[in-house]
């Protein structure tokens, strides 16, 4: 029962419950700046869990984890994403949710569906966190519901690291944090994944005009579809096809 | 300064190297070179191996057996001929205007770096640096993709970004739930319980049921996403099509092969835990779903590129089919296929690029009378397609007459569902190749500047595997077989 | 017995003096409200002035007016009433909490609701029927979000009447609930809508075409509008004290003794003081929202009681 925890543990219960706030309100928020800070919060808040969790557990690396999670996901992420926002131009563009509370329904769904899933974890841990693993496996689901509902390339770059964030998140609360090596390669990918993301972000804008992503839609199997153009006899590299 | 350190440390030090001098006209020769060293270091490795066995380095963090040391000399070769083809290929780009010397650079650079993300996640021992390198591997490519900055080639990229991302991502999640199973039956103190030699290993025992099936789901949907089984397989056409030529073959016949390693090994870990095989049987409904649906959409295709994407679509669901059966036989024509298929489809896609070249479009239709303007990659293109439609005497044919004759033991009525697919896929191929080969050329219609060797030395060994698999391969193959099956081949 | 009539006659004390101070905690609010508009305010006890001024008037009715028109602001105040005398203000243990548990709180808030609906209908008037309408939109909404509040509240708690899960979690000191922080927000913004205060309704308001509750009484006077305003205010302080003593039950008397509900009596009215001048900032800071916007708001509201109840079942259950 949770009154029988340390205060510690309740706290890590605390926190990974504001974890779950932040993704539903990622999922609710159509506007791209406030997408962006609250996935900061979401990532701080996830540090703060880590360091809870490291006094908790005694594993001195968790430290090391939390302090990385800060520095991307917290600084480097959000500043990169709101730099090329700003770049863009399209820091006051926000989308229209087809139906906001149907989607936020589904996010509750999907924690109900997280919760089924990790019963066979949850029996099997003795750790103090074993609680708090449904919730990061819905963080990770709600994550990917974000990438696939939203249609601007900015709310799918959130969606993904968000996904990110559910999964380091489930690394930290079901074995207390993977090897710190394998922690620094995923790291550096999500790292180099942010930066590609930033460098598509200018392809896409360059070649539509729009980070709308129902936009790419020249390649699909319809048979009277755009028909491929020439491929080879693109115009030099300068100009626009 | 082991083998396997040279084998992986050349290709990175090799991006870097690139990423400064890769636009120049030597550029391209110093990625053959360093392809180059990077095979022989690697066929050393292979040579060692097979004669001192199994070889785990320093810490344990690589592990070198016997089903992955092929995979390793094969991926180095076929990286070393597609850097051959590649050095002509994209010089003619560039005379065209197509890509420029910024991107050549990023080019180059990303090769190397690419294969050595595949060279680490075929050697890793650690399960969470496999998957490090799987998602390094998507990364590093996904720019070269959309090297061309049309917006097709851009779509595709990104779509190809997302899909693996989000699919990689579920497998990262599988990583977990084995790492935390793991720690349930060997206890958290010992840092080494992500390497695979230590969860393979004897004294491990039975990893609880229920979670590790659930991990198997999770990593079978992501690294099956990289694999292309369908229905995870949407990004796979569009990003094979839309990249250059020599991006398409080493993705078509190397990450796909590397994937399903990935999902191998950790179908092996799970086998020794759950009492039944429903590891297998998600495989193979997986396998067949793919190799059918791959079947029938190559009809409809008319990018001369995108007909051999699901061609290989195909053949990745045919041996994702076999190792999901099991037994010695189907596993062993599974790795004779991963062979063979990776040489053949490599080759026909460098053939490719050349005919695209010559009749300067990728459009089916457009595409005639190859072989009477350039009789080489018209054979070529004839000989390869035959190969890879499954005709003897190629190892194609070999490999997927073991896993029939293993069908027809194991599940005779799947049989029929193959051999009609078999069917169809050769009459998709066929019936595009025919007029593209053999038609009537269009006027002004001039050879280009080919180099055939690469091709000519793929089908060679193809053809040579057909004919008789030489005995240190074939202990190779053996030696996989029994590590994977657990069932001697004799 | 005797002990059972001197708890009677404390219920009965907590009774009255909830009802009476029920207009108190109305000037408060109006009072801080105005100092942070900068204005003049008017003295805290103002409301019983306005009351006792309506109390003296002389009632208009209209000629169509039926019985229920009548009769409903009694109606009202008595089920007003009824909920105040199960809600502990200054101790808990009181024999009144057994006549209804909190499900039937919201079913007499749904009462007095219905019949001053109907009684919105019954003069026949525009106003009256947009207000009856839109206030029980508004209701539909909320009370599933409030429901959902009040079973996170009463699972942890394992009962569902209100003097005995208050002690429960008196008893069980401080605990860090997710799912408590969650059903906080969740009937915060319920009580805002109920109460009709910002952002879903505007009390203040002269604009018929802006008002939700208010148009539904728009034809009372004299008597009948004192004894509804009471009411209002008595609802008001019924869902402060709720959140009071689910949220933050530390002072609340356990026994009859004199100290302790002399103490009790200062944290209460610490505790309310403290909420009133939350509220007033949340209605300074938020305008209110369109009609159409406030099923979003609800919304919200209900999703938040919803996660409360999921963090209650998967993070603090389970052993």
């Amino acid at each position: 029962m949770l009154a029988e925890l340390s205060l510690f543990s309740q706290a890590i219960i605390l926190f990974a419950a504001l974890v779950l706030l932040t993704s539903f309100i990622m999922l609710g928020q159509m506007r791209t700046m406030p997408l962006i800070f609250t996935f900061a919060w979401q990532g701080l808040l996830l540090a703060v869990v880590t360091v809870l969790v490291a006094h908790v557990s005694k594993h001195p690396h968790l430290y090391v984890s939390a302090a990385l999670t800060v520095g991307l996901k917290v600084v480097l992420i959000p500043w990169l994403l709101h730099r090329l926002s700003v770049q863009l131009n399209m820091q006051y563009d926000s989308e229209e949710l087809a139906h906001p509370s149907l989607l936020l329904l589904g996010g509750a769904a999907l924690v109900i569906f997280s919760y089924y899933v990790s019963l066979p974890i949850v029996h099997l841990s003795g750790l103090a966190t074993r609680n708090t693993i449904a919730v990061s496996i819905a963080v990770e689901l709600i994550g990917m519901l974000l990438m696939i509902v939203r249609r601007t390339a900015v709310a799918q770059v959130i969606g993904f690291m968000s996904m990110e964030n559910g999964l380091f998140f489930s690394a930290v609360v079901s074995t207390y944090g993977m090897p710190l090596i394998v922690e620094l390669g995923v790291a550096f990918d999500v790292l180099v994944a942010a930066i590609l993301f930033g460098v598509f972000f200018i392809h896409l804008r360059d070649s539509l005009d729009s980070l709308d992503v129902n936009r790419l839609n020249r390649l699909s199997e319809a048979d009277d579809a755009v028909p491929l153009p020439e491929t080879i006899s693109a115009p030099p590299t300068g100009t626009h096809s | 300064m082991t083998l396997l350190e040279i084998t992986l440390l050349t290709p990175l030090l090799g991006g870097l190297v690139l990423a400064f001098v890769g636009h120049r006209p030597f550029g391209g020769w110093i990625n053959v070179a360093i392809c180059a060293v990077t095979f022989g270091a690697s066929l050393a490795m292979a040579l060692d191996v097979f004669a001192h066995g199994p070889h785990l380095s320093r810490g344990r963090m690589f592990y070198i057996d016997a089903f992955n040391v092929y995979l390793v000399a094969l991926t180095a070769f076929v990286g070393m001929t597609s850097a051959i083809f590649s050095r002509p290929y994209m010089r003619h780009e560039v005379e065209r205007g197509r890509v420029t010397a910024l991107r050549l650079r990023l080019y180059h650079s990303m090769y190397q770096c690419f294969i050595f993300t595949m060279l680490l996640a075929l050697s890793a021992n650690n399960l969470g640096i496999l998957w490090v390198a799987m998602e390094a591997a998507t990364l590093s490519t996904v720019l070269l993709v959309s090297l061309y900055r049309t917006p097709e080639a851009i779509e595709a990229a990104w779509k190809y970004f997302i899909l693996c991302g989000v699919g990689i991502a579920q497998a990262l999640f599988g990583t977990v739930l084995v790492y935390f199973a793991a720690e349930q039956k060997l206890g958290a103190e010992r840092d080494d319980i992500m390497l695979w030699t230590v969860l393979h290993g004897a004294q491990v025992g039975a990893l609880d049921p229920a979670v590790i099936t659930l991990a198997f789901v999770f990593l079978l949907v992501g690294y099956g996403t990289k694999v292309g089984l369908v229905p995870l397989h949407s990004w796979l056409p569009d990003a094979h099509s839309e990249g250059p030529t020599p991006m398409s073959a080493v993705l078509s016949g190397l990450l796909l092969n590397v994937a399903l390693y990935a999902l191998v090994r950790v179908k092996m870990l799970v086998d020794a835990s759950l009492q039944t095989n429903l590891a297998g049987h998600l495989m193979m409904g997986f396998g067949l779903l793919s190799f059918t649906v791959a079947g029938l959409f190559l009809h409809r295709q008319h990018d001369i590129k995108r007909m051999y994407s699901y061609s290989s679509i195909e053949h990745m669901g045919l041996m994702t089919f076999a190792f999901g059966m099991g037994g010695p036989l189907a596993t062993y024509g599974a790795l004779l296929h991963m062979t063979v298929h990776s040489l053949t489809k490599s080759a026909i896609f460098v053939t490719v690029g050349h005919a695209s070249q010559l009749a300067g479009t990728q459009r089916i239709d457009k595409i005639r009378g190859l072989i009477r303007t350039q009789p080489a990659i018209g054979w070529g293109l004839l000989i390869g397609t035959v190969a890879i439609a499954g005709f003897p005497p190629f190892g194609v044919f070999i490999s997927e007459f073991l896993l029939l004759m293993a069908t027809m033991k194991a599940w005779p009525w799947l049989a029929i569902p193959l051999l009609v697919g078999l069917g169809v896929a050769f009459a998709g191929l066929f019936r595009h190749l025919q007029p593209m080969v053999f038609g009537e050329p269009p006027p002004g219609q001039k050879p280009v500047e080919a180099n055939m060797l690469p091709v000519a030395v793929h089908l060679f060994l193809v053809l040579w595997l057909g004919l008789s698999i030489p005995a240190f391969l074939s202990g190779w193959f053996e030696q996989a077989t029994l590590l994977i099956s657990g069932v001697s081949l004799r | 017995m005797d002990s059972q009539l001197i708890a009677w006659a404390h219920a009965a004390v907590q009774a009255l003096l909830f009802v009476a101070a029920a207009p108190l905690l109305t000037g408060w609010v109006n009072r801080v409200k105005c100092h942070l508009q900068n204005r003049a305010a008017a003295p805290v006890w103002q409301p019983y002035r306005d009351l006792a001024k309506l109390l003296r008037k002389r009632m208009v009715l209209a000629e169509n007016a039926s019985w229920l028109f009548r009769d409903v602001p009694y109606i009202v105040f008595g089920a007003m009433l009824l909920a105040a005398a199960v809600v502990p203000l200054v101790a808990v243990r009181l024999p009144t909490a057994a006549i209804a548990d909190v499900i039937v709180l919201v079913g007499f808030f749904a009462l007095a609701r219905f019949f001053t609906a109907l009684a919105g209908l019954d003069i026949g008037t525009a106003f009256g029927g947009m207000g009856a309408s839109r206030e029980m939109m508004v209701s539909a909404l909320a009370e599933p979000a409030m429901l959902m509040a009040v079973f996170t509240l009463s699972m942890t708690a394992a009962t569902t009447n209100l003097s005995i899960a208050t002690e429960y979690i008196l008893q069980a000191g401080l605990v860090l609930r997710p799912s408590f922080l969650f059903a906080l927000l969740g009937l915060a913004m319920v009580a805002v809508a109920e109460c009709s205060r910002i952002p879903v309704d505007n009390p203040a308001t002269h604009l018929e075409l802006t008002m939700l509750h208010e148009a539904m009484i728009l034809e009372y006077s004299g008597r009948y509008l004192a004894l509804i305003e009471w009411a209002s205010q008595i609802k008001l302080m019924i869902y402060a004290v709720l959140i009071v003593d689910f949220f933050f039950p530390w002072g609340i008397a356990r026994d009859f003794s004199p100290a302790a509900l002399a103490i009790s009596a200062v944290a209460v009215t610490a505790k309310l003081m403290l909420l009133g001048v939350v509220l007033v900032a949340w209605e300074t800071v938020l305008a209110k929202k369109r009609l159409f916007r406030v099923p979003q708001f609800l919304g919200s509201a209900f999703l938040l009681s919803l996660l409360g109840m999921l963090s209650h079942v998967v993070l603090e259950t389970g052993g």
